[in-house]
C-alpha cells in the first residue's frame, strides 16, 4: 500500500508561499495553500512564509485564521515561521498595533539589519542540520532579541545575533531556506511533523 | 565568514516576498499610513499619481527626496521610488536615500530614448515595465530584479494591462512548446538575450517576479490580473482617486489574496463608493500614451 503523502499547509495570504510548496513537494510531502480557516483541517503541519508581516497579519485576522493556527500549535502540530512568519509567531515585535499570533516566547526586532540595500547572504553554522554550513538569505530580515526559558537556539550569526530557534513543535528562522536549493531545514521541519 | 550584501538572490528575493500583495502609489505620509493600514505589501512614494501627471502634462521627474524620506519614516513596509527611464543619476539619488526598490518608470518623462539604466551595478533592486516577453527579458538582461506589465497608467482602464499580461503569458507558453533548435531564431524575433529565452523555455516562467500594473481600479480588476497569472498588483491612481480610498485599498488587498473566490470578491466589492474616473483609450492622443515609452 502506498503511504498517503503528508499534507503540510503553507499560509498563502501574501508572500513567498509557492517557494515553500515547491520545496515540500520536492521532499515528497503535499504542500497545500491555506487562505481560509477551513483549509487548516487535517494538516500535519503549517508554514508561515516570508512576506510583509503587517499585510499577512491583517489578512489572518480579517479571515479568522488566528484561532485555528493557535489551536494547531496547542495540539502539538508543528508550525514554522520564516522571516515575516517568525514575526507573526513572536510574543512582541516592537509595534504594539501590529496583529501577532504570540505563540512563541520570543521578542523580535523588525528590519533589524536596515533597509533592502543591507539585505545579505551569510554562511550559518546550524548543528541540528549537520556540519556543513547553511546559506542564510536575509532580506529586510528581523532578529530575535529575547528568548524565554523553553526556547532553544538553533543558529546565531557570527556576531552573536539569534536567527533560528525552536520551542517544542514551533520553529522560527529570520532567513529564507525556501530561496536556496538546500532542503535540510525543510527536512528538519518534516521530521518534527512525523 | 562569507557574507555577501545585495546579491542577486536578495534583490529578486524581496520581490518574491511581495508576491500576492498590492503595491500602492502614495503622495503623502498620511496616504502611506492608510495604505499600510489597508494591508499594502509596499508603497510607491511619488509627488503625483499618474492620473494627475497625465492631467497636468509637462515633464514628470523623480520626486523630491524630502517627500520620499517622510514616507519612508511613516511606514514599516518597503518603500519604492520612481526614476525616469535612462536617468541613472536619479537612480543613484534614490539608492543614496535608501529606498527599497527603484521603478524605472514610463510614467515619468523618459530621460533617454535609446538606453535604459544598466541596473546590475546598483545595490538597490529595480522593477521595470514591459508590454511583452521580449521587453521583459531585455530589462532583466540589464539587471531588473522584478517586472511589471505596463498597462496604461492613470487611466483606470484595465484593457492595456490585460493585453500586456496576456502577451507575456502567451509568449512563454509558445517558448515552452518550441524545439531547442528554434530558440535562437525566436530570441532574434523577441529581441531578447538568448540565455534568458532558453531559460524561460525550460522553466515556463520569467526568471523574476511579474506584477501587473496600469489601470487597476477595482477589486475585480486586481483579481482578473491575478487569475491571468500576475504574481501581484500595483495600484496607482485607482485608490487615492476614488471616493473612499481606505475601504477600496483594503478591498483590493483582499481581492488579490482571494482572487479565486468569486463569493468573497462579491462581498468585498459591495458599496465601495465611486471608483476613479476612467479614460477610454481611443480618445487619448498618441503622444499621451505612456506604455510606448521605453523599448
Amino acid at each position: 500500500m502506498v503511504r498517503p503523502r503528508r499534507r503540510i499547509g503553507v499560509l498563502a495570504l501574501q508572500g513567498a508561499f509557492r517557494e515553500h510548496i515547491a520545496m515540500l513537494d520536492r521532499l515528497g510531502a503535499n504542500g497545500v495553500e491555506v487562505r481560509l480557516p477551513e483549509q487548516l483541517e487535517g494538516l500535519e503541519g503549517l508554514i508561515l512564509p516570508g512576506g510583509e508581516s503587517t499585510s499577512i497579519g491583517k489578512l489572518a485576522v480579517e479571515y479568522g485564521l488566528v484561532d485555528g493556527i493557535a489551536r494547531m500549535a496547542r495540539e502539538g502540530r508543528p508550525i514554522w515561521g520564516t522571516c515575516a512568519g517568525m514575526i507573526l509567531l513572536a510574543e512582541s515585535a516592537g509595534h504594539p498595533d501590529q496583529p501577532l499570533l504570540r505563540l512563541m516566547d520570543i521578542s523580535v526586532r523588525r528590519n533589524a539589519f536596515g533597509r533592502q540595500v543591507d539585505s545579505f547572504e551569510a554562511d550559518l553554522s546550524i548543528p541540528a542540520l549537520g556540519r556543513k554550513a547553511f546559506r542564510g538569505i536575509f532580506i529586510r530580515a528581523p532578529l530575535i532579541e529575547k528568548i524565554g526559558e523553553r526556547v532553544e537556539v538553533l543558529a546565531r550569526l557570527p556576531e552573536g545575533g539569534i536567527v533560528a530557534v525552536r520551542q517544542g513543535n514551533l520553529l522560527a528562522t529570520a532567513f529564507h531556506p525556501e530561496l536556496t536549493a538546500d532542503t535540510r531545514f525543510h527536512r528538519y521541519f518534516l521530521a518534527i511533523a512525523s | 565568514m562569507d557574507r555577501t550584501v545585495a546579491s542577486w538572490t536578495t534583490k529578486k528575493g524581496l520581490a518574491q516576498m511581495l508576491k500576492g500583495g498590492v503595491i500602492m502609489d502614495v503622495v503623502t505620509p498620511e496616504h502611506a499610513k492608510i495604505a499600510e493600514e489597508a494591508g499594502a505589501c509596499a508603497v510607491m512614494a511619488l509627488e503625483r499619481v499618474p492620473a494627475d501627471i497625465r492631467a497636468q502634462g509637462g515633464v514628470a521627474r523623480m520626486s523630491d527626496p524630502e517627500l520620499i524620506l517622510a514616507i519612508m519614516a511613516a511606514v514599516t513596509v518597503p518603500v519604492m521610488g520612481k526614476c525616469r527611464i535612462g536617468h541613472f543619476v536619479e537612480a543613484q539619488v534614490l539608492e543614496a536615500l535608501g529606498v527599497d526598490y527603484i521603478d524605472e518608470s514610463e510614467v515619468l518623462t523618459p530621460a533617454d530614448e535609446s538606453h535604459h539604466i544598466y541596473k546590475h551595478t546598483f545595490k538597490v533592486p529595480f522593477v521595470c515595465g514591459a508590454r511583452d516577453l521580449g521587453e521583459a527579458l531585455r530589462r532583466i538582461g540589464e539587471g531588473a530584479a522584478m517586472i511589471r506589465t505596463k498597462g496604461e497608467a492613470g487611466t483606470g482602464n484595465i484593457v492595456e494591462a490585460v493585453r500586456h499580461l496576456r502577451a507575456v503569458m502567451d509568449e512563454i507558453r509558445k517558448l515552452q512548446n518550441m524545439p531547442e533548435d528554434e530558440l535562437m531564431a525566436e530570441a532574434k524575433v523577441l529581441g531578447a538575450p538568448y540565455e534568458l529565452v532558453a531559460q524561460v523555455a525550460k522553466t515556463g516562467h520569467l526568471p523574476v517576479v511579474n506584477f501587473a500594473a496600469g489601470g487597476i481600479a477595482t477589486p475585480a480588476d486586481a483579481a482578473l490580473m491575478m487569475q491571468l497569472g500576475a504574481d501581484g498588483v500595483f495600484v496607482g491612481s485607482g485608490i487615492f482617486k476614488s471616493a473612499d480610498p481606505a475601504r477600496r485599498a483594503k478591498a483590493i488587498v483582499m481581492a488579490t489574496t482571494h482572487y479565486q473566490e468569486p463569493k468573497i470578491l462579491a462581498e468585498i466589492s459591495r458599496g465601495l463608493g465611486e471608483a476613479m474616473p476612467g479614460l477610454e483609450l481611443r480618445t487619448l492622443p498618441k503622444e499621451q500614451l505612456m506604455a510606448v515609452r521605453g523599448w
